[in-house]
């Protein structure tokens, strides 16, 4: 089973990729990044049943962390983008374009 | 048989989370986009029991499902985007060609990379009534020090969501 649990891990941070590529609407691309570090934490808890140990199992703690620092922070550049541009398109967020 | 349920099981939500993943991108509704991907969440914290993580399951639908989507949800609903614009959000030609591009070569590597042969289990999880403890043994002494580090991360995370969040302050 880990072969399929390290597929599915592979498949679901593709549509993860794909979506970050594909959308503009900042919050839908933040939700694409929780659905990438979810398929990094499949692939920590299959490798940990390989190994037989839950150390792994700690990792995906830490990812669970770091995500929810990070959709915090996130969703408050959203907020104070919304605030000026009236919108969460990116086609509007392009300050830093050369 | 017993191994036969646990197959199909196992394809059954592998086969749902990437199905729900890939309505999730799909969608033009915020609101919609996060349920599938709550969808997408309870079929990994599935796969999560079948990996024998029953408490990363737990913590999966609390901390992910329960929490970040929640918070995902506020958002959303803070800024009134709830229904779909008629204009979509899904960039254009190129934006597609690159996606699709970026895809397939990922999938191609997923493929070849799929030969690989993988070595047998090194041990089982055998202790099923006890599911916290290889969890927090290791957490609490090998990595006390980045456990420690993460509440500092998370002081960070809220003290700057609260300032970038915070409305009319003269120094923004």
């Amino acid at each position: 089973m880990i072969a399929e649990a390290l597929f599915f891990s592979a498949v679901l941070f593709i549509i993860g990729v794909v979506g970050v590529l594909i959308r503009r609407n900042a919050i839908i691309i933040f939700m694409c990044v929780e659905l990438m570090l979810n398929a990094v934490n499949l692939s920590f808890i299959a490798l940990a049943r390989l190994h037989g140990t839950a150390t792994g199992q700690v990792f995906v703690l830490f990812v669970m962390t770091v995500a929810a620092a990070e959709a915090a922070v996130g969703l408050a550049i959203v907020i104070s983008i919304f605030r000026h541009h009236k919108s969460v398109d990116l086609r509007n967020i392009n300050l830093l374009k050369g | 048989m017993n191994t036969l349920v646990y197959t199909f099981h196992f394809y059954l939500f592998g086969l749902i989370a990437i199905a729900s993943a890939i309505a999730f991108v799909t969608r033009k509704s915020a609101v919609a986009a996060a349920l599938w991907l709550v969808n997408t969440m309870f079929c990994l914290s599935a796969l999560f029991v079948m990996l024998d993580a029953q408490f990363i399951a737990a913590v999966q639908v609390l901390v992910y499902a329960g929490a970040i989507m929640v918070v995902f949800l506020f958002v959303v609903m803070l800024l009134n985007l709830g229904q779909a614009s008629d204009v979509t959000d899904i960039r254009g030609l190129g934006g597609k060609l690159t996606a699709g591009f970026v895809g397939l070569v990922m999938l191609a590597e997923l493929f070849a990379l799929s030969r690989l042969k993988f070595p047998r289990l090194m041990g089982a999880m055998t202790d099923h009534a006890n599911v916290v403890n290889p969890v927090s043994a290791p957490l609490f002494h090998e990595f006390l020090l980045p456990f420690e580090v993460t509440s500092v991360v998370l002081l960070v995370a809220v003290v700057g969501a609260v300032v970038l969040a915070k409305r009319g302050t003269k120094t923004l």
